[in-house]
């Protein structure tokens, strides 16, 4: 049967390339410009949430020096730095930034399959992040509820934002949601559509496998925390009481009555378990590619990977409540849940594996790239095992609420996938600028990043085994089961908290910096197999490939293959070709010597 | 939460249907080259079609979680050891929804007959049917609006009451989806009106319309037995 690449059939206007800076920068419909465009938002707006955790550190660890932080300000600061990190950042930078360069590229297609739609998920992600920092101008500030937004404390008179600020949250996140939905479902239906001739999807780079997953979890994970925000928004708009108990506020009663604050929970956490993999999935891709272009070796265990990857986004349906235990529940459900919890570290352990024998016996090239997702693995590994005592009930209750829950998260889902973001971001700058990021400062960047984030993290899975809570502003000498070395460890923690932020300002000076004065990076300055690094032009123009796609011959991780003159062979390169060696298919090539 | 977990056994029934399918048990390492024997290739089913189905899926999701939250607070205090009587406060639902019902039905074949019309090629009985089926949806919007000032005037039209609440929220983000699929459909229908216009131009967007309008109705009738079985 012939095959024609849609990638061709439904791109009239990739022929078409925008003439006005208008059409080609700001509203524009390629991928390459929106994933910028993304990126650009993402850090910035993360970069607010930087500044709110460093004062929120400053609090916690120097309680007498910053009479301007109130207890309000505190847990204003919380919220919108948990909010802001895990949706507006990181979300939207894997999936909006890094699926928006990463997908078209790496399966040949000219553009997204809907490039309008495209670029409205942009502008209307913009909308959301605008909303959210609308927030911080009105009458009593954005919400301080905590990034759970918990109710009924959510809407209460006592909690900070409790009017203006929690209907701006919601808001913003139902505005994010719509992007998301439409940015998602360009990012699905161009994977499944738009690849080039021979891009199989047993032959799609584990990024594009990653970010496909992610994606089919936001898109049906998302709509829980749709539910939510709208049903929340009406209880306190509208005094419905869906979520709302009855209940006094400030010694009055309320008109609520009858509403249960558990479902919200149930809703809540039915988005915000999968949402941690919507995170970690495109890392995992990533940091596989990564790893394997930078020890020039192929990955091991593809197809495992592949199938850790769909494993791992079915199983995360099921484990939400495990973010509940304490919340109160028959205990056969903590036992199923639990267990599901437990289950999920199989195909994660899988994929650790994986990467570790990718590097035995490796060429392993230690670039800044390759130190970041080193530096993952590393990190994943931690945070992933004290996620096996969390998973258990009768150890998290005790641990809940302490400052051990606060160092896992930040391990499992804040430091690791930021490695590898940054380990990203050196990876693809060169294709995306044509530049190189300079190496001693990404060198310098990645150890006092990774050093630094153990400088926080490491001491607080301490303070959490000693059982001090999380979410106190201050704590008085007066909590006498909290001992001074806590007090002084809560000193150094925010040392170091200060110092890890102000190293990124290494890494924002070599972004803007080496975007004039960078060497150039030429098409393939990592000597990579994928696609992206075969485009005819650096930086790529509009419709990618010039006037022929690619067409693929084999899978994405050919590297040393024995018998080839160079350590990789492209995917587009044919069989028979001079390039590819005489190798014959199904070789052991694993070895670099 | 139990129908929005069974929804997610369906999707991961689906993705395992999708793995046999589409044979991710290759050994992509072992084959090269191109052609038929290279299994995994796009679908044939066309871009929007794909991004349809996959909003589909979304709208399901949203829906089922909608109906788990419709169900978990009616059953909120109910249990053995519920402190206090429930407030929920079943209401009478309009009989205006049975009218409704038949509109929309009537719709959905209107959009039926119109995808077979342009698949024929014909171009007047293509206008004609889209035309009654983009009136008929009207009248079943129009008629949900009176059902909800029926139901004002019942007395059982408090915030207060969840039953009273989640009746006009699942029949107003039902609508929402319905005027959505309206703007394709004026999309659709000021296109063909256009003299230049050729029926193969907007086939695809009727076909999708008729897609799009047998699901809203399935929803629609989900929610209208699980409104009038509680």
């Amino acid at each position: 049967m012939a095959y024609v690449a849609i990638a061709d059939a439904d791109h009239e206007h990739a022929g078409h390339e925008p003439k006005s800076f208008v059409t080609r920068y700001i509203w524009s419909q390629d991928h390459k410009i929106i994933a910028i465009q993304y990126t650009i938002t993402a850090i910035a707006i993360g970069l607010v949430a930087l500044v709110l955790s460093v004062l929120m550190r400053l609090q916690l660890g120097f309680p007498d020096y910053f009479s301007f932080i109130t207890p309000e300000d505190y847990y204003q600061y919380i919220t919108m730095h948990g909010m802001i990190m895990v949706i507006y950042l990181l979300t939207a930078l894997f999936l909006g930034g890094f699926g928006n360069l990463l997908i078209p590229l790496m399966c040949g297609a000219r553009d997204m399959v809907f490039p309008y739609m495209n670029m409205l998920s942009y502008w209307v992600y913009l909308l959301a992040v605008l909303v959210l920092v609308a927030s911080f101008f009105v009458p009593g500030g954005p919400t301080g509820a905590g990034w759970t937004l918990y109710p009924p404390q959510a809407i209460l008179e006592g909690t900070p934002g409790a009017t203006w600020g929690i209907i701006l949250m919601l808001v913003s996140l139902a505005i994010f949601i719509v992007a998301f939905t439409m940015g998602g479902l360009n990012y699905v239906t161009t994977i499944l559509q738009a690849r080039c001739r021979g891009m199989t999807l047993m032959r799609m780079p584990l990024s594009v496998w990653g970010i496909f997953m992610a994606t089919v979890l936001g898109l049906l994970a998302f709509p829980a925390l749709f539910v939510s925000a709208i049903m929340m928004l009406l209880d306190q708009i509208v005094g419905t009481s869906f979520f709302m108990p009855a209940i006094s506020s400030l010694g009055e009663s309320t008109n609520h009555s009858g509403g249960s604050p558990l479902l919200f929970q149930h809703l809540f956490w039915f988005f915000g378990h999968p949402e941690v993999y919507i995170v970690a999935l495109p890392a995992f891709g990533i940091v596989s590619d990564l790893l394997s272009t930078h020890a020039r070796r192929n990955i091991f265990g593809y197809r495992m990977m592949v199938w850790a990857i769909v494993a791992i986004g079915t199983l995360s349906f099921v484990v939400w409540a495990h973010h509940m235990y304490i919340s109160g529940m028959n205990p056969y459900f903590g036992f199923f849940f639990a267990t599901t919890t437990l289950i999920i570290a199989v195909p994660t352990a899988i994929k650790v594996y994986n990467w570790v024998l990718t590097l035995w016996r490796g060429d392993i090239h230690l670039t800044v790239p390759m130190l970041f997702a080193i530096g993952f693995i590393f990190t994943f590994v931690n945070g992933g095992l004290t996620g096996l005592f969390l998973g258990n009930v009768t150890v998290d209750v005790p641990l809940s609420a302490t400052y051990f829950v606060v160092a896992h998260f930040h391990m499992v889902m804040g430091v690791s996938p930021i490695l590898v973001v940054f380990g990203a971001i050196y990876h693809w700058y060169p294709k995306v600028t044509g530049r190189m990021l300079n190496d001693t400062l990404g060198r310098i960047h990645f150890w006092l990043t990774f050093l630094g984030t153990y400088a926080i993290y490491l001491p607080m899975h301490y303070l959490g085994i000693m059982g001090v809570p999380r979410r106190y502003y201050a704590y008085s000498d007066a909590i006498d089961f909290i001992p001074p070395s806590a007090h002084t460890l809560n000193a150094w923690i925010s040392t170091a908290a200060v110092f890890v932020a102000v190293v990124q300002l290494i890494f924002l000076y070599n972004l803007v910096v080496s975007l004039f004065r960078g060497q150039p990076a030429g098409g393939n300055p990592w000597r990579a197999t994928t696609l992206e690094w075969r485009t005819p032009d650096t930086p790529p123009k509009h419709g990618n490939w010039g006037p022929q796609l690619p067409v693929v011959y084999r899978w994405a991780y050919d590297y040393s293959v024995p018998g080839a003159p160079e350590d990789f062979v492209p995917q587009d390169v044919p069989p028979g070709d001079p390039r590819a060696g005489n190798a014959p298919a199904g070789r052991d090539h694993g070895s670099a010597a | 939460m139990s129908l929005t977990v069974a929804f997610a056994a369906l999707a991961t029934g689906i993705v395992v249907w999708f793995i046999i399918v589409r044979r991710l048990t290759t050994r992509s390492w072992e084959v090269q080259g191109v052609g038929p024997d290279v299994p995994g290739s796009p679908t044939r089913l066309g871009s929007a079609k794909v991004g349809l189905y996959g909003f589909l899926a979304v709208v399901t999701s949203l829906f089922a979680l909608f109906l788990s939250a419709y169900y978990m607070r009616m059953g909120y205090g109910h249990g053995a050891d519920a402190p206090a009587p429930t407030d929920w406060n079943a209401i009478r639902d309009p009989g205006v929804l049975w009218i409704n019902t038949a509109l929309l039905v009537l719709a959905s074949i209107a959009m039926q007959w119109t995808r077979t019309a342009a698949a024929r090629g014909e171009m007047p009985r293509t206008a004609a049917g889209l035309l009654v089926a983009g009136a008929l949806t009207v009248g079943f919007l129009s008629g949900q609006v009176i059902a909800w000032r029926a139901l004002d005037g019942s007395g059982y039209f408090t915030p207060s009451n969840p039953a009273a609440a989640f009746f006009v929220l699942l029949t107003a983000v039902h609508g929402l989806h319905l005027i959505g699929g309206l703007f394709v459909w004026l999309r659709t229908a000021v296109r063909l009106r256009t003299r230049r216009t050729e029926l193969i131009d907007v086939l695809r967007s009727i076909e999708l319309c008729a897609v799009y309008w047998h699901y809203l109705l399935l929803v629609w009738l989900v929610l209208f037995a699980v409104l009038l079985a509680t």
